[in-house]
């Protein structure tokens, strides 16, 4: 019920505000005034509303922007810890309708249009919000971010037409049609990569596709100094849509070509450039508001950007326009493969009967088989036989940063357990046993040892360095690097091929039995 | 509000920005996408300013717009209040 109640909440704190609203107008005519006089200081009432003077002035507005900037700041600070989160992004919430319902209370506004896209947009993001799988998140926030990229274009297009036209206003235009549209098209194909839609192409669509987007690049800067010439006239709309084209046309040619395993990274990207976007439309309508939230966000996506490459030890650069595959001299997966064990559940189950200490390693492999709750129930069960088990998640596993914890969270699986790269790394030779499941380039060894090969220096989950590592993989096909991976055949590994979330709920049904 | 006075909010909240999302755990880096794609959403006060305006194409595109914001901003803090929900200590 919670999660109704606090859309309620600021309309306490909102009715004082809009009586302080009233009393404005209704001061300014003077004591001396004649029964006519106050007739027409009425009017004059009515007349300065029909003009567009709303239900605060100004400066209160101001302030209660100022007011939902601060809420998103301390809103985002309690995401700092799990315990504070709930709390905080309740806050930002609250800082959000504060800020809308002050500017439908700025006045002069024809409801209608504003109504309809509420009920729409909240009819649909109330369902989408409720119904996502948790295993599909990185495509909503792919979407989302698009949607926030789009409405940034449509608020500059509108602000065209009624705004003041000046040449930072024009700069700021087509900076937001530009971002925006970027956003847009970029994160309708992440989201359809991510979907697995089949006709999506991967890799360049077009010959030369570095020279074409920096044509693109440059022939909308060229139209952005043509808006800039021509605002306020016809022409200077003109060139605002021409820029959304060739934006949008942007967008698309600079994902097609990045990878299903960088998606955390696009997304991170997009992220921020949604956030950018706003903030740009922000300097467009001369709203401080939206230039502090779009700036949290443009600063959030671009450190969850940084995290990710420094994940992978590849720079931004290299996972936007770099290529990813195996070097000339990757060793041949059947020579590496060639001391490959394969073990059955019972086999495992053997192992884990004597493990006092276990650690599981989750893949996006996990994800796509769904296996996080049988997960969750391997790791009661070796519980409460008394071994401990943590789970060490690498910051690029799964399709978003992040994403393993929120699949384990779903699954109850207390945050505590869930550890950092960095932070288990160091004690991973206490352990006893390591369960891969799902996952390949985040725990290859290659990376420390190869300085060749594409992971070279990537850092990893060194599960090699546990007493036994047991592999849940449905075969030996190589990861999104495209390199064999020798931990698979290391003297202390032993392979379980099979089905994630099947192969987890056969090794349970073989620690009960055994 | 001058261009330099949104300038200098504009860097100062970067900074606040990077000071304050860095120390977001990688645990919570899923519900914080999410809720920055509501935040992002904070267009829907420009978007209502567009669709309150009374000429035909500047409600299209304001109704467009607030649609789309709003989208982000009421899915976006729901769906991650529902993720955040799950995050418990036994």
């Amino acid at each position: 019920m919670l999660k109704f109640a606090y859309i309620l909440l600021p309309l306490l704190f909102v009715s004082p505000l809009t009586a302080l609203g009233d009393e404005t107008p209704a001061a300014s005519p003077t004591p001396t005034v004649t029964a006519l006089d106050a007739e027409g200081a009425a009017d004059q009432v009515v007349d300065a509303d029909a003009d567009g003077k709303g239900i605060f002035s100004p400066n209160v507005i101001d302030l209660v922007y100022l007011i939902a900037a601060v809420m998103f700041i301390r809103g985002i600070k309690g995401l700092t810890h799990p315990r504070t989160a709930v709390r905080g992004n309740l806050l930002a919430a609250v800082g959000m309708l504060v800020a809308v319902v002050v500017t439908l209370g700025s006045g002069g506004l024809s409801p209608w249009a504003i109504i309809a896209g509420l009920v729409v947009g909240g009819g649909y993001g109330a369902y989408k919000a409720v119904k996502v799988e948790m295993t599909e998140m990185p495509e909503m926030v792919a979407l989302f971010n698009g949607f926030g990229g789009v409405a940034s274009v449509f608020v500059a297009g509108a602000a065209m037409i009624y705004e003041p036209a000046t040449l930072p206003g024009s700069i700021a235009t087509a900076a937001s049609g530009l971002i925006g549209a970027v956003t847009l098209t970029g994160s309708l194909i992440a989201y359809a990569k991510l979907q697995g839609i089949k006709w999506v192409p991967d890799g360049a669509i077009v010959p030369a596709q570095k020279l074409v987007n920096a044509v693109l690049l440059v022939a909308a800067i060229a139209l952005a100094w043509w808006l800039a010439q021509s605002a306020g006239t016809s022409s200077g709309y003109v060139a605002y849509w021409l820029i959304v084209i060739v934006a949008s046309l942007l967008g698309i040619l600079l994902t097609t070509p990045i990878g299903g395993a960088d998606m955390p990274v696009v997304i991170a990207l997009l992220n921020s450039y949604s956030g950018l976007a706003a903030c740009a439309t922000g300097f467009v309508i001369s709203n401080s508001v939206l230039i502090i939230a779009g700036s949290l966000v443009g600063a959030s996506g671009i450190i969850l950007c940084q995290i990710m490459c420094k994940a992978m030890n590849r720079s931004l650069w290299n996972v936007a326009f770099g290529t990813m595959g195996p070097s000339a001299d990757t060793p041949d997966a059947d020579e590496v493969y060639k001391t490959v064990k394969s073990s059955s559940p019972e086999e495992v189950a053997i192992l884990f009967d004597s493990a006092q200490k276990a650690v599981i390693v989750p893949g996006y492999g996990m994800a796509v088989s769904q296996a996080q709750h049988a997960v969750r129930d391997l790791a009661n069960l070796l519980e409460s036989r008394g071994c401990r088990v943590d789970f060490a998640v690498h910051p690029v596993a799964g399709r978003m940063p992040g994403h393993m914890n929120v699949l384990l969270a779903e699954a109850n699986i207390d945050y505590d357990r869930l550890r950092e790269m960095d932070d288990i790394n160091p004690e991973l030779e206490q352990y006893d046993v390591a369960l891969v499941i799902g996952a390949n380039d985040v725990v290859n060894p290659v990376a420390r040892t190869d300085p060749n090969s594409p992971i070279a220096g990537m850092p990893i989950i060194d599960v090699d360095k546990c007493r036994t590592v047991v592999i849940v993989k449905r075969s030996l096909s190589p990861g999104f690097a495209g390199i064999p991976n020798p931990l698979f055949a290391a003297e202390n590994a032993l392979m379980m091929f099979g089905d994630g979330k099947k192969a987890i709920l056969e090794l349970i049904a073989a620690i009960k039995e055994g | 509000m001058t261009l330099i006075t949104g300038i200098t909010i504009f860097v100062l909240a970067i900074f606040i920005g990077f000071e304050i999302i860095t120390k977001v755990p990688p645990t919570l880096h899923t519900p914080l996408m999410s809720g920055s794609n509501a935040i992002s959403g904070i267009t829907l006060v420009g978007a209502v300013l567009a669709a309150g305006h009374p000429t035909w194409q500047t409600q299209l595109l304001g109704f467009l717009a607030v649609m789309f914001a709003t989208i982000n901003v009421i899915g976006g803090y729901m769906v991650t209040h529902r993720m955040l929900s799950m995050f418990k200590r036994k």
